[in-house]
């Protein structure tokens, strides 16, 4: 049988963004796959070099639209640490709200984008509808819908008030609920029929390519960098969800038992937040070097700076979740798939290429 | 699915959940960042700090001719020059920019 060379991307219909993937075919299954990735880059890692330190912040917020929050959270914990200052205990609280929100709906985005990409269109219209709620609540907290701009070197910008948290609780309780009404979907037979099987990785894979995030999480491999006990996860009682179909049915329901997760850790930090201070100040430039890991909604997210005591940093490395999961979507995809399945498995590693090429 | 068939049922006859946007706006929240102003004019001293601190560049105050300039399609809305402000003279609006034909800057004038 003659192989056949099929372009897949960049511009397709199951992409919000360009990437291409050049499919070995034979007959109709992919033997073969190599990805092309460099549509977006944007050199942020060298207009880090340029720009001021403060300033990064907002920089660091738009290598990625949907999981920001957590990129200036790793910045500024990076800036934070070079410095030799520690943020207040409840900013540090705000930082887990807000990074668990922006889990929350970056996982029900992605579970309205699972929809649309097997057909389910009214289960996407409804998933985002409930979405929405929680966009306005973070619209409310930070000020902004999008890019919340919440972190600073030392602190956080805004604090929640007690009005802000009634309204939080009465969001979470609202979403718990709908989702619920909606979980059949786990269950539904052509989403089964769509995702269980296909894009399988195995533990050893997932381990040998370095799969990171749900990826990882499906495979049975326990790897969350929330373990790490950056801000204040070290004080909330958490457990990495781990599943051990190691499919795309599986980072499903990693991604549905997160959500609920999340929910649980939100309502534990309102409870257990501290008051006082939201924020150190503090005049000492950066001096060193050190490396930062957090746990944005798709992955391990790895910072590395290197300050020389002057208001610029001198070097800012970045690796985001999508980029380490590439690799093992290639493993899955050349496990001789069906042509009709390739949008599923990339799918399924939830991709986001704009801060894979920063 | 069933479960999910009382629901679509449930949408197709109840209103819909969005709005007609053009003729129908959404009340601003009062803590959304949708635009700067320079509303107080009059106590502004020129020190740059606003300038200096925009990481979008959209600030230019220019002591000489006592004009502050800004550009509202650079400005990204993180509310930094109002943080940094001594005087207070920066305020945020709730509304967000208007679309426009042409990039224009606003300039502020102390009289």
């Amino acid at each position: 049988m003659a192989k056949t060379v099929l372009t897949f991307g960049p511009q397709h219909v199951v992409f919000p963004e360009p990437i291409q993937f050049k499919l070995k075919v034979e007959d109709e299954f992919v033997v073969g796959a190599e990805p092309v990735i460099g549509y977006v880059h944007r050199g942020i890692e060298k207009a880090f070099e340029l720009n001021e330190l403060k300033k990064n912040i907002f920089l660091a917020e738009r290598i990625c639209g949907i999981c920001q929050s957590p990129h200036s959270t790793a910045y500024v914990l990076g800036v934070e640490r070079l410095m030799g200052i520690d943020a207040p205990a409840r900013a540090r609280y705000i930082r887990v709200i807000i990074n668990e929100m922006n889990r929350l709906h970056s996982h029900m985005l992605w579970f309205g984008l699972l929809g649309d990409a097997i057909g389910f269109e009214s289960y996407f219209m409804q998933v985002w509808n409930y979405r929405e709620k929680l966009m306005d609540v973070l619209e409310k907290i930070t000020g902004n819908r999008v890019t919340y701009s919440m972190n600073a070197i030392g602190g956080v910008r805004r604090d929640i008030s007690d009005e802000l948290q009634k309204e939080i609780n009465r969001v979470l309780d609202f979403l718990e609920e709908a989702l619920k009404s909606v979980d059949g979907v786990l269950r539904d037979y052509t989403m089964v029929k769509r995702t269980k099987g296909v894009g399988v990785l195995t533990e050893k894979e997932a381990k040998r390519d370095g799969a990171v995030g749900p990826t990882a999480r499906a495979s049975n491999v326990p790897y969350d960098m929330r373990m790490l006990g950056y801000d204040a996860y070290c004080d909330l009682e958490f457990k990495p969800v781990v599943v051990d179909t190691c499919d795309s049915y599986g980072r499903a329901v990693v991604r549905w038992k997160e959500m609920f997760q999340s929910i649980e850790l939100i309502r534990e930090c309102l409870s257990k937040m501290p008051p006082g201070d939201i924020m150190t100040k503090s005049n000492a430039l950066p001096k060193g070097e050190c490396v930062i890991r957090v746990e944005p909604p798709r992955g391990e997210l790895f910072y590395y700076l290197k300050g020389n005591g002057t208001k610029n940093l001198e070097r800012v490395k970045v690796r985001t979740p999508t980029f380490a999961n590439i690799w093992p979507t290639i493993t899955m995809l050349t496990k001789g798939c069906e042509f009709a399945n390739v949008p599923v498995i990339v799918l399924s590693i939830d991709p986001c290429i704009s801060c894979t090429e920063r | 699915m069933p479960g999910m068939i009382s629901l679509i049922l449930r949408n197709l006859f109840s209103k819909p959940v969005t709005r007609r946007y053009p003729f129908e706006k959404r009340a601003p929240f009062p803590t959304a960042r949708g635009q700067i102003v320079f509303a107080r004019m009059k106590d502004c001293v020129f020190c740059g700090l606003c300038m200096r601190n925009c990481p979008a560049n959209a600030i230019k105050v220019d002591k000489a001719s006592k004009t502050n300039t800004l550009e509202p399609f650079r400005c990204i809305q993180c509310v930094m020059c109002v943080e940094v402000c001594p005087k207070k003279v920066i305020d945020v609006l709730p509304d967000y920019t208007k679309p426009e034909y042409e990039k224009t800057e606003i300039k502020f004038v102390q009289k």
